[in-house]
């Protein structure tokens, strides 16, 4: 009996339990493997509906789907946090004290943010990396009527490397359609002397930002935040006074890995090629909790599913595991409230954004409802 | 290559652009001042990004060196 076990109930761990489980479905019915995902809570939630909360355009019921619904019949689900993983006795413990031996195993548990590490972010900023923060933020948009706001990346890396650029952009779009752009000043700031850690987008955005009037700060390190005086100190000596504060957050992966020993400067080491966790030939990661210099996005961890599946899948059928990831990313991005673009690129071929329009502003709509497809192996 | 006592060195061989240079601020950020830190780069961007940082944050870049086809800059944090 081959035990294949994943860890993770968002795109990278469902995707690769629905194509594990087309593929290996002989092997499935004739009782010679098992495949059970382990995720901590029953819902699955597509995150990059998180900006759009941000502006009021979304709500729950169109985000979230029972994690059940989304996975093959022939997949367990377990519901459960992971507390270890003890890759010498290839076992995962859950809270609930229950644990799980495995052949074969997938993390695709993603990120977390960890605004605490950054002094006075939790008490003055706002954040849209999660459900709770996009609503909170959403709340303090509608009320904002004049002042600074500041979209400060903190920590890279971190989700969906393009978003912060589309909340600077869909701010601006915000305040003009409420008559209130005159009043509102919006600052973007980035760690490095660009601004973004893509060259190619980089030197697309920066006349964009400008066209809109958004102000750019760059080699902008935030130390620290004073939440009575409302002002960002930086690493540079530089003091920045905001009346909104959007901070992106420093991300870690979730601290059963680094309790467990599997990581290494806060992500899992991972061959950039077949995805294995380096070290461990039976073991893979995807997603955003690799170390990977590749974006962390869902359609990375979706296009790693396939290569994770193919491999898991020639093991158990004793053949060599011939899967290869190339880099490949696809990210579309929001420039308003009504247009967007799209970038594509892989570890050899830099992106090229095109113009923007609102045919791919309605794609990435149309996407965000297609997204259940994707996370069930459909396309 | 010259000496200085190292507080801490990192090897971002291998590293994308701007992996190494965020590695340097990271650690950087963690030192005490005075403490020299020193980070090996192969991306040939870092030979711009890591000087023009440092001069910007106004810490002190005490060397840069060959090593061995990479670059290894080292940073004593001055504030």
């Amino acid at each position: 009996m081959h035990d294949v076990v994943i860890v993770g109930g968002g795109v990278g761990g469902t995707v690769t339990a629905n194509l594990l489980a087309e593929e290996l479905a002989p092997e499935l019915a004739a009782g010679r493997v098992r495949l059970r995902l382990i995720t901590d809570r029953p819902e699955h939630v597509y995150k990059p509906a998180f900006l759009y909360r941000a502006f009021g355009r979304t709500s729950p019921a169109a985000y979230r789907r029972p994690q059940r619904e989304l996975l093959h019949p022939a997949v367990q689900l377990v519901v459960d946090p992971v507390r270890t993983v003890d890759v010498a006795q290839r076992r995962v413990t859950c809270a609930s004290g229950q644990s799980y031996i495995y052949t074969y195993l997938v993390l695709a548990p993603g990120a977390r943010v960890v605004p605490e590490r950054t002094p006075g972010l939790v008490e003055a900023g706002e954040q849209f990396y999660t459900e709770e923060g996009s609503a909170r933020l959403y709340r303090r948009l509608e009320r904002f009527e004049k002042g600074t706001v500041v979209v400060s990346v903190i920590g890279v890396p971190h989700m969906c490397p393009v978003a912060p650029l589309e909340m600077a952009f869909m701010l601006d779009a915000f305040f003009r359609e409420r008559g209130r752009r005159d009043q509102v000043e919006i600052v973007y700031t980035y760690p490095i002397n660009r601004v973004h850690s893509n060259p190619a987008i980089a030197e697309w955005a920066a006349p964009q930002l400008v066209q809109r009037g958004i102000r750019v700060e760059t080699f902008f390190n935030v130390e620290r935040i004073d939440p009575e005086q409302k002002t960002i100190a930086t690493l540079e000596g530089a003091e920045l006074a905001f009346d909104l504060l959007i901070g992106i957050p420093e991300h870690a992966a979730p601290a059963f890995l680094e309790e467990s020993g599997l990581t290494v400067d806060g992500w899992v080491p991972t061959d950039r090629h077949t995805l294995a966790v380096k070290g461990h030939d039976n073991a893979y990661a995807l997603g955003d909790v690799t170390d990977l210099p590749v974006s962390k996005a869902g359609s990375v961890a979706h296009y790693q599913a396939s290569t994770v599946a193919a491999n898991i899948a020639a093991h158990v059928r004793g053949l060599p595991a011939a899967a290869r990831y190339n880099g490949k990313t696809f990210c579309f991005i929001e420039t308003g409230t009504e247009r967007a673009t799209y970038v594509e690129f892989d570890y050899d071929h830099p992106p090229q954004p095109v113009r923007a329009s609102r045919w791919v502003h309605w794609a990435k709509l149309a996407y965000n409802q297609a997204y259940w497809l994707t996370a069930r192996g459909v396309v | 290559m010259t000496q200085f006592v190292i507080h801490r060195e990192i090897d971002a061989r291998g590293s994308a652009c701007p992996g190494p240079l965020m590695e340097l601020i990271r650690a950087l950020k963690a030192a005490e001042k005075g403490q020299v830190v020193a980070v090996i780069s192969s991306d040939q961007g870092s030979k711009v990004d890591i000087p023009e940082w440092v001069a910007k944050a106004g810490h002190a870049l005490l060397a840069t060196e060959d090593a061995g086809g990479a670059t290894r800059f080292v940073v004593q944090k001055a504030r």
